[in-house]
C-alpha cells in the first residue's frame, strides 16, 4: 500500500480534510468559447456538489459540454477566448479563482484527472515509471529512490505484471488497457481526494472495460476517493455511481441518485438515452429507439427547452418556454422538462392532429391525468 | 468431431439455424504476419460459412484476429493459406482483373469513419469514386446514383455534397462511408467495428440504419465488434474468436441464452447494462490476451479461465458440435447442455454459472 505521505509538502492545502460539507461545490458554472462563427456557450449554469469518497456520473452525447465541465473544474482551459463565470470550491478553496501556480500545488496532489486517450496523454518517450515518479518527486518531497519503489507498488495495485520491469517501459510497449491502468496510477500516485476520469474507458474493449472500472472502483474503497465518472454510456455509471447528472446541450437536464434516475426517470433525453443502448436481454433483431437528429448547435441553441427538436413529446411551450430546473417529491432528484414522464408515459397533452411538429396546439384539456406536476416550481 | 449425438435444439427454426444459399466459405484460414525473425498467426485456421441475407457476427477482444479476418475476406490482407471461397470461386487463388471485379461484390467500411475518408475530397466525390474507377454510367447518371444513395444514408444531398468529411461528426462520417461502400452494389458488406467510435446514442442510428439498408438491398453481411450486445443485436448467428481461433459459433439467442465456451461467458459478463440493479451470473474475465507469438499449448484460452484442467494444457479443443447450429471449442463446456458433451471426459464439469 501506498500511504499518504505528507511530510516536507509546501502546501497551505492540507487541511482539506477538515472542511465542513460537500468536497466539490460547483455553483452557475459557465464556460463559453469565443470562435469566429460566435460565442459557443459549451457550459451554461450548472449547478451540483459531490461529497467525499462518493462516486458522481455525468452522462452526455458528444456535444453535450461534459469534458468542457470537467476541464472547467479542474482550471484546464485555454488561457485565450475564454468566457467563464461562477465558482468551483473544491475542499472549501476557490478553484476558479486561483492562478496556474496555485492550481499546480492541487493537481495532481488532491485532484487528478484520468483522460480519455492515454496514448496521447502519456508521454511517449518517457518511461512509464518516470511519469509517475513525477507527481511523488514535486508533491510528496521523495528522493528518487524512493519514488521509484512506489511506482513499482502503484503498478503493481493497478494490476500490471512484472512491475519491476514495466517501470523501464515505454507506454508505445503496453497495450491500451495497460496504458490506462498506467494513467490510473500516475492519477492516484499522491492518493487524492477526488478523481474526474473523463470517458476512462472509450476506446477499450468491453472486457477491458470492466477491468478497469472495478479496479478504479475497488482503488476508491480502498482510498476513500471521490470519483467524477463522465461518459456518453449510461451502462458504464448504472452499477458506479451514487448520483448520476445527464447533461444536453451544456445543461443539465436531470439529477438524481443512480437508482431513482433508472426507475423513475422524469426527463424523455434520459429515458432516450437508456432505450438507445442495445440490450442484450433482447432479442437479436430488435430494432434500437435511435434518437433522431443531432445535439444542437452551441453557437445558436433552439429556444425554450434544447431537446425539444429531437423529443417526441415536445409541445408549443417546449419550444417557446425554457424549463427551469425542478423537483417533485423528491429533493434529489431534479429535472428539466415541462411535462416529465410518470411511469414511462409523457405528461405532454395530445396533440389535436398528428404528431407533426409546429402544429398550433391548442392543447384541449389534457386527456392524461396531468399536466399536475407542472405547477410545482 | 461430432462424436457425441447431438441434444435437440429445443426450439427448432429460430433465427440463427443456417438456411439459405452459401455465399462465402471460409476454410481452414491462416493469416500470418513478419514480426522481425519470427512469424505471428493473426489467424489460425478459421472455418465458417455466410449464407446468403444473414449476418455473421464476428467478436472478440482486440488481437483475436477478427479485423485480420475481415481484411483477408476483402483481399486487403492475402490469405498465407486457406480457402475463401465467394459463391463457388476462391478468392485466395484469383488474379487480376477477375479479382478486382469481384471485389465490387465485397465492400468493407471501417472502425474509424473520419480517417477512412479522404480529408480532402468533396463529399460527392467520395461517394462516387466506385463508380468513377469501373467508369459506369456517365458523370450525370453518377451524380444522380450519389443523390439518391446519399439520401438513403440519410445525408442531405444539397447541403453535404459540396463539402469535405472534416466537417462531419463521426455518425455522419460513417454514414458516408456507408454510402461508398453500397455504390458497387455489393452482394456481402463487412463491417469493421463500425460503431465502436461511436457515441451510443448515434451507434444506435447506425445500426438501425445497417438494418434498413440491409433489407432494402438484400446485403449479406459480416459484422465485426468487440461487444457482444451490439454483434447479437443485429446478427443471426455469432462467432466468438479467441486469439486466432474461433471458439464458439451459434445462433445470437442461442449464444446469449446457452453460452457453452467460459469466453463467451466472460464476454457477456462483461458488458455494461443500463440497470443499476444488474448483477451479472457470468464470470469476469482477468488478465489479457496472451501474445500471438507464443498462444498457450492446448486450448489458447486456458491461462484466463476460470475452469481451466490439465487436459485443457496437454489438448487442443476442436470445434465440435453442441447441438445442431451450435459449435464449441472446449472440452468442459459451461452452461445447460454440458451434462450432454462428450462423456469421454472423466473429470466432472465444473460448476455451471450460466443460466
Amino acid at each position: 500500500m501506498i500511504g499518504r505521505r505528507r511530510g516536507g509538502r509546501t502546501l497551505e492545502f492540507a487541511d482539506v480534510g477538515s472542511h465542513d460539507g460537500p468536497l466539490l461545490v460547483v455553483d452557475d458554472l459557465h464556460t463559453a468559447f469565443r470562435t469566429p462563427r460566435g460565442t459557443v456557450r459549451a457550459v451554461d449554469g450548472v449547478s451540483f456538489e459531490v461529497s467525499e469518497g462518493r462516486t458522481l456520473g455525468i452522462v452526455g452525447e458528444s456535444g453535450s459540454g461534459k469534458t468542457v465541465l470537467s476541464r472547467s473544474i479542474m482550471g484546464l482551459l485555454p488561457p485565450r477566448d475564454v468566457l467563464r463565470s461562477g465558482t468551483v470550491h473544491f475542499g472549501g478553496h476557490e478553484l476558479s479563482a486561483m492562478s496556474e501556480t496555485q492550481l499546480r500545488t492541487v493537481w495532481g496532489a488532491e485532484l487528478s484527472m484520468i483522460f480519455q486517450d492515454p496514448m496521447t496523454a502519456l508521454n511517449p518517450v518517457k518511461r512509464i515509471g518516470t511519469q509517475i515518479s513525477e507527481s511523488l518527486l514535486l508533491h510528496l518531497d521523495m528522493d528518487k529512490k524512493e519514488a521509484r519503489a512506489t511506482a513499482i507498488e502503484l503498478l503493481r495495485s493497478v494490476g500490471i505484471p512484472s512491475p519491476e520491469e514495466r517501470v523501464r517501459w515505454y507506454p508505445f510497449q503496453l497495450s491500451g488497457g495497460m496504458r490506462q491502468r498506467v494513467m490510473i496510477a500516475i492519477a492516484l500516485a499522491c492518493a487524492p481526494r477526488l478523481v474526474l476520469a473523463d470517458e476512462p474507458t472509450t476506446g477499450l474493449d468491453v472486457t477491458v472495460q470492466s477491468q478497469i472500472l472495478d479496479l478504479l472502483a475497488e482503488l476508491q474503497r480502498e482510498r476513500h476517493m471521490a470519483v467524477i465518472l463522465v461518459t456518453h454510456d449510461l451502462g458504464v455509471v448504472a452499477t458506479r455511481a451514487d448520483e448520476i447528472i445527464v447533461m444536453y446541450a451544456g445543461r443539465i437536464v436531470e439529477r438524481a441518485p443512480t437508482r431513482t434516475l433508472f426507475r423513475d426517470t422524469k426527463m424523455p433525453y434520459t429515458r432516450a438515452l437508456m432505450d438507445s443502448i442495445p440490450r442484450l436481454a433482447d432479442p437479436s433483431g430488435a430494432r434500437l429507439d435511435a434518437i433522431a437528429g443531432r445535439p444542437p448547435d452551441l453557437v445558436h441553441p433552439p429556444s425554450g427547452c434544447r431537446f425539444a427538436p429531437r423529443c417526441p413529446y415536445a409541445r408549443d411551450k417546449c419550444r417557446e418556454q425554457d424549463p427551469p430546473l425542478r423537483t417533485v417529491g423528491s429533493p434529489d432528484h431534479v429535472f428539466a422538462c415541462w411535462y416529465p414522464l410518470v411511469d414511462g408515459a409523457s405528461t405532454a397533452p395530445p396533440v389535436p392532429v398528428t404528431l407533426a411538429a409546429g402544429t398550433a396546439g391548442a392543447a384541449p384539456a389534457a386527456a392524461h391525468p396531468a399536466p399536475g406536476p407542472e405547477a410545482a416550481p | 468431431m461430432t462424436d457425441a449425438p447431438a441434444t435437440p435444439v429445443p426450439s427448432g427454426g429460430r433465427r440463427g439455424e443456417p438456411s439459405g444459399d452459401v455465399v462465402l466459405d471460409v476454410t481452414d484460414l491462416v493469416v500470418e504476419f513478419r514480426s522481425g525473425r519470427q512469424r505471428v498467426q493473426a489467424v489460425s485456421g478459421v472455418t465458417f460459412q455466410v449464407r446468403r441475407g444473414e449476418t455473421l457476427g464476428l467478436v472478440g477482444e482486440s488481437g483475436c484476429g477478427k479485423s485480420t479476418t475481415g481484411r483477408a475476406l476483402v483481399q486487403v490482407q492475402p490469405a498465407t493459406s486457406g480457402t475463401i471461397d465467394y459463391l463457388g470461386e476462391d478468392l485466395t487463388a484469383l488474379s487480376g482483373r477477375r479479382q478486382r471485379e469481384l471485389r465490387t461484390k465485397i465492400q468493407m467500411i471501417f472502425q474509424d469513419p473520419i480517417s477512412s475518408l479522404n480529408p480532402r475530397r468533396r463529399v460527392k466525390d467520395i461517394v462516387a469514386e466506385p463508380l468513377a474507377i469501373w467508369k459506369h454510367g456517365t458523370k450525370e447518371e453518377r451524380a444522380t446514383r450519389v443523390r439518391t444513395m446519399l439520401e438513403a444514408v440519410g445525408i442531405d444531398p444539397d447541403s453535404a455534397g459540396d463539402r469535405r468529411p472534416g466537417e462531419f461528426s463521426g455518425g455522419q462520417c460513417q454514414r458516408i462511408s456507408i454510402a461508398r461502400a453500397l455504390m458497387a452494389e455489393p452482394d456481402l458488406l463487412i463491417c469493421d467495428e463500425p460503431v465502436s467510435a461511436l457515441d451510443v446514442s448515434v451507434q444506435a442510428q447506425i445500426l438501425n440504419l445497417l438494418a434498413d439498408l440491409k433489407s432494402r438491398f438484400q446485403l449479406t453481411m459480416v459484422f465485426i465488434a468487440h461487444d457482444l450486445a451490439v454483434v447479437k443485436n443485429v446478427s443471426d448467428r455469432v462467432a466468438v474468436m479467441y486469439l486466432g481461433k474461433l471458439v464458439e459459433v451459434a445462433g445470437s439467442d442461442e449464444l446469449y441464452e446457452a453460452a457453452a465456451h467460459p469466453y463467451t461467458e466472460a464476454l457477456l459478463a462483461s458488458i455494461p447494462e443500463p440497470d443499476p440493479d444488474h448483477t451479472s451470473d457470468h464470470k469476469a474475465l482477468n488478465g489479457e490476451l496472451p501474445s500471438p507469438l507464443n498462444p498457450p499449448s492446448g486450448c489458447r484460452f486456458r491461462t484466463r479461465c476460470p475452469y481451466a484442467q490439465d487436459r485443457c494444457a496437454a489438448e487442443e479443443p476442436p470445434l465440435r458440435e453442441l447441438s445442431p447450429g451450435h459449435q464449441v471449442a472446449c472440452h468442459f463446456p459451461v452452461g445447460p447442455r454440458a451434462a450432454a458433451a462428450p462423456p469421454e471426459s472423466p473429470v466432472p464439469t465444473p460448476p455451471t454459472s450460466s443460466s
